[in-house]
């Protein structure tokens, strides 16, 4: 698998999964509220800035934080347009984030195995 | 590029390794399930038995004999079933997910009680002197499936319910002549209204 750098944020992987090794952790889909956009988008063709802010119960800016961080992974894909005056933007997975996120389900039940046959 | 985010994380203590992957799983599927109930209901599916239940009241008005009536809102929740399991099974496509996770299981199982309660009593009333009163049971019974059904889904669906027991509360009370023209209101315009309420709210 491949692993995605982004250097500026080795601090937000609170775990380590020497189980698989912490380089085949995909660690732009592992923090809880970017989980959490990728979880809720996997199930929605679309979603708006603030359906998913009220889901993951986050601040806008936590919020608009993280999901750059997956936009510019192009995991997902955000169309900004108007309702009325008000700027309104439309979140969607891409099939890489949906990759992504599989892999990711993929390693967490791997995980659950390996501790099982332990 | 912006600043790595320094807010706590949430959890202070890391759980055991495995215990640390069920949580995640764990948060993965709640947020699904939660998510899911954004797209539970298809909206234009609820229009278009709204435009079916209406043409239903038309004839059923025109029959002669209870009995025929009844045949015609039989044929009319059939076609109403059908269309709006089509209509929810599209919404669910586009959405990529399947129609039956964790909350449209829950929908359809607690749906169904009350329908069953309906066909029950629609069976023992026939003919009796409270047929008259069947359109305002369809309705509370129906309102109180959507109520609690919908308890699993975005809020929009269960005020629909309360609505359609309010007004198989009223029927309940209105003169028997009535339950046809109470039918059509709830069946056809209160499912146009709440249908395009949710297609425009809640992705179609």
């Amino acid at each position: 698998m491949k692993n995605r750098s982004h250097s500026a944020e080795p601090r937000e992987v609170r775990v380590s999964y020497p189980a698989l090794g912490t380089r085949s952790l995909d660690r732009l889909i592992h923090e809880r509220v970017r989980l959490g956009i990728a979880s809720a988008l996997a199930v929605n063709e679309s979603l708006s800035f603030n359906d998913l802010k009220s889901l993951l119960k986050t601040s806008d800016g936590n919020l608009s934080v993280h999901a750059r961080k997956l936009e510019e992974a192009q995991y997902i894909s955000c169309t900004k347009s108007f309702a009325g005056r008000m700027p309104k933007s439309e979140y969607r997975l891409t099939p890489a984030g949906r990759k992504a996120l599989e892999r990711y389900l993929d390693h967490m039940e791997a995980l659950i195995r390996a501790t099982r046959e332990r | 590029m912006t600043a790595p985010s320094t807010l706590p994380e949430g959890r202070a203590e890391p759980l055991p390794l495995h215990g640390q992957a069920i949580a995640d799983l764990r948060y993965i599927r709640r947020t699904m399930e939660r998510a899911g109930a954004f797209t539970a209901i298809s909206g234009w599916g609820l229009v278009a038995t709204g435009i079916t239940a209406l043409g239903a009241a038309f004839m059923a008005a025109r029959q002669p004999t209870t009995e025929a009536w009844l045949g015609i809102w039989l044929a009319e929740a059939v076609l109403a079933l059908i269309v709006s399991l089509w209509a929810s099974d599209r919404k669910a496509r586009a959405a990529r997910i399947p129609l039956l996770n964790g909350p449209g299981r829950m929908f359809v199982f607690a749906f169904t009680v009350p329908m069953v309660v309906g066909a029950l009593l629609t069976v023992a009333f026939l003919g009796g002197p409270l047929a008259g009163r069947l359109a305002a049971i369809w309705l509370l019974l129906y309102g109180a499936g959507i109520a609690t059904a919908g308890a699993f889904s975005v809020r929009i669906v269960p005020t629909m319910g309360i609505v359609f027991m309010l007004l198989g509360a009223a029927a309940l009370f209105s003169p028997m002549g009535w339950g046809n023209a109470y039918l059509a209101a709830a069946f056809g315009g209160l499912h146009i209204v709440f249908g395009l309420m949710i297609a425009r709210q809640h992705g179609g």
